[in-house]
């Protein structure tokens, strides 16, 4: 919408001639300058400037559409993907939501690879069996994808589909793997993904994980440190989710955190943590920064402490703050509580890693 | 003033100035005829620019008793318009009252927060609340609900209208005549038939959808409420020219507090935070720089007191600066006092 052409809006001729003349050619040019500076350049006065504003706004203007019919829309076409962990897909309102961006973010080792082999799975697996009967998209850029592994998940969990005669051949046959070794053959994926999406069928698009392409992107030395190093991939990924309707799911990796970086609000005045003996051992934080925390729509946090592991939704617009013990076995991720631990407070966003590590036991 | 700072094309100022006009005061007394032909320009640019002339010279003069200036009022009058303002509650009983009632209409509010802390969940709390009848003690209006993240959920808003509404027949149990008519109002579908949905890609749209606003608030005129989740998302990314960006930021909150005035109705624009060195360290702040948080009337701030969710009013012209906690439920957001029901699971 942004780069629709002005000599398309139905302006009067004189008027867009103008436009044109000056070199703004799509919206975008016209709509990022203040009226009076488009004044100064079209030489035209400010009555006639705001009436072209105002065309162009409206031709720019997406439709809008009720709540209602959003939610009708959304019944329609399921709008989710179970992951079949009941109480995940309860807690999330049926599971991972189409159209944005699904965070899965923990320390190595947790699971979220596991868990990424499982969804592309089922997103593969005939509507029967409760699956989206479509291509799955899986972008791999730390070499970490085993069809091994997916195969004896898909054994493990539907016995009955896999032994039959080439539905495993079938299946993983719907999988595609990317492994991209640089960012601008990321971005060139992205860009063809865009246009074959719909046309191939593709249901589900995973990228594990997204912060090796920061960190090729921090390579070139280009990128100052305070500028969020993925604006270009992030608005894309997000536009692809939102253009196509697919779930996107994304893993991200920890970063350690001390204490004294917790960051406070000016008004709080500065106040050491007190608290702080127990959270310095294992504090942990998300990568890319909270920019990014706010881009994505849903965060999954798997962490492990008191000697299980859990995935709690931290960042939802449709769930409360709640934690799910679970365990990888050889059929994926099983949840051993259904009913979820309910979080309180700020606690939902931490990442604690205890009794992971073998040395230090 | 001189000529140079009137609002009129480079083209006509310099014909002015390369005949001799160049205070405001030589163009005073000439009439548009005479200026059309002098200037060899048509008579209805004439015409233009003695009003422009015009219509700086009146605002410019001093020592005018106040009922001629075209278009004040006196204090007085605006206050008794103020006591008469309805405002739109948030659910939460404690917010409610150090905002002074509610969100008020006629202004600009900002509310910005760490991702998690509910600002899409109180926006949508905002979006039903403004639908409640007038006879409940809402404003009865339409919300139009402007998504740049992508974080409106129908499912949500279902959810948070259908605690609405049970809340409100909990509290007017009344079954006489009045009510009765307006209980058939009350219906989820209804009151997601009244959000306006808007869903922005990218920063030009924002820009767009803001001035086409105008022309969509002059069409449903039942609009009270416009939101705007959020408004730091694509000007973060994908703008690169900072100064121009605090410009066009500029012109947007602008036009916004004249949508406001106009229409009557509530603006509330969702932020997200960033860190700013301050001080020798790093400090939690909302986006969008330093000359955006002078453009909104309004400042409130969400964040963790501990394990409390709060929010904290930052700025307001008209009430202390306070904290009240609050909760994020299933039904949606509420008081620490009100009961609530476990978290509803669809």
């Amino acid at each position: 919408m942004a780069n629709k052409l002005i000599s398309q809006m139905g302006l009067p001729p004189s008027l867009s001639h103008v436009f044109s003349a000056r070199n703004i050619l799509t919206a975008k040019d016209a709509l990022s300058l203040p009226e009076t500076d488009l004044m100064a350049l079209l030489d035209i006065d400010i009555a006639l400037v705001r009436s072209a504003v105002a065309s162009i706004s409206e031709a720019t203007c997406p439709p809008f559409q009720t709540g209602l019919a959003l939610l009708e829309e959304k019944m329609k076409s399921g709008g989710h993907l179970s992951t079949l962990l009941p109480g995940l897909d309860n807690a999330l309102c049926g599971g991972i939501p189409f159209g944005a961006l699904t965070e899965l973010v923990g320390p190595s080792g947790i699971g979220k690879t596991q868990f990424c082999l499982k969804l592309a799975l089922l997103a593969a697996l005939p509507e029967c069996y409760g699956g989206l009967n479509g291509r799955v998209i899986y972008i791999d850029t730390e070499s970490k994808f085993s069809s091994r592994r997916m195969i004896e998940i898909g054994e493990g969990s539907f016995p009955q589909i896999f032994r039959l005669q080439g539905l495993a051949q079938k299946m993983a046959g719907r999988i595609i793997v990317t492994r991209p070794t640089s960012i601008s053959e990321f971005n060139d994926s992205l860009q063809q993904m865009k246009l074959t999406l719909l046309q191939n069928e593709v249901k589900l698009l995973i990228v594990d994980s997204i912060v090796a392409l920061v960190c090729w992107d921090n390579e070139k030395g280009t990128i100052s440190s305070r500028q969020s190093p993925l604006r270009g991939s992030l608005s894309f990924l997000k536009s692809i989710a939102e253009f196509s309707r697919v779930p996107v799911v994304v893993t991200n990796q920890v970063r350690s955190h001390s204490s004294d970086d917790t960051f406070h609000y000016i008004f709080k005045g500065h106040r050491k943590d007190t608290s702080n003996s127990e959270r310095s051992e294992s504090h942990l934080t998300a990568a890319l920064g909270i920019q990014w925390a706010h881009a994505v729509t849903i965060r999954l946090i798997f962490e492990a402490h008191s000697g299980h592991r859990f995935i709690k939704v931290a960042k939802s617009p449709i769930s409360p703050p709640v934690a799910f013990p679970f365990v990888v076995e050889s059929s994926g991720i099983t949840l051993l509580n259904q009913e979820g631990i309910s979080v309180a407070g700020s606690e939902i966003n931490a990442i604690r890693c205890k009794g992971c590590n073998i040395l230090t036991q | 003033m001189e000529i140079s700072n009137l609002p009129i094309s480079p083209s006509i100022r310099s014909k002015l100035l390369s005949k001799g006009y160049t205070s405001l005061s030589s163009l005073s007394s000439i009439s548009p005829s005479f200026l059309a032909q002098e200037l060899s320009v048509k008579l209805e640019e004439a015409v233009e620019v003695l009003r422009a002339v015009s219509d700086t010279t009146t605002s410019k003069s001093a020592h005018i008793p106040y009922g001629i200036i075209p278009g004040a009022v006196t204090a007085w009058d605006m206050l008794s318009e103020e006591q008469m303002q309805r405002h739109i509650s948030t659910g939460c009983e404690d917010l409610d009252a150090i905002l002074g009632g509610g969100i008020h209409c006629k202004e600009v509010t900002e509310v910005g927060g760490v991702p998690g802390i509910g600002k899409t969940q109180l926006g949508i709390q905002l979006a039903v609340n403004v639908q409640i009848p007038v006879e409940y003690g809402g404003l009865g209006g339409k919300a139009v609900y402007i998504d740049t993240e992508g974080s409106f959920m129908a499912e949500r808003a279902y959810q948070i209208a259908e605690g609405c509404i049970y809340d409100i027949l909990d509290k007017f149990p009344s079954n006489s005549r009045e009510f009765l008519s307006c209980k058939e109002r009350l219906q989820v579908n209804n009151f997601l038939a009244g959000i306006f949905y808007f869903r922005i890609c990218s920063y030009t749209e924002q820009i767009a959808v803001i001035n086409y606003l105008e022309n969509f608030l002059t069409e449903h005129g039942d609009v009270k409420l416009v939101i705007i989740d959020s408004v730091t998302f694509h000007f973060r990314q994908d703008f690169d020219d900072l100064a121009q960006r605090t410009r066009v930021l500029g012109g947007l909150s602008l036009r916004l507090m004249k949508l406001s005035k106009m229409f009557n109705l509530a603006v509330v624009l969702l932020n997200q935070v960033t860190t700013k060195f301050t001080d020798g360290s790093f400090q939690l702040t909302l986006a969008l720089g330093d000359s955006w948080s002078h453009s909104c009337t309004n400042r409130i701030i969400l964040h963790w007191n501990g394990n409390e969710r709060c929010a904290y009013i930052e700025k307001s012209p008209s009430v202390p600066s306070a904290s009240a906690p609050y909760l994020v439920t299933g039904k949606g957001i509420r008081g620490i006092n009100s009961n609530f029901k476990r978290a509803r699971i669809m």
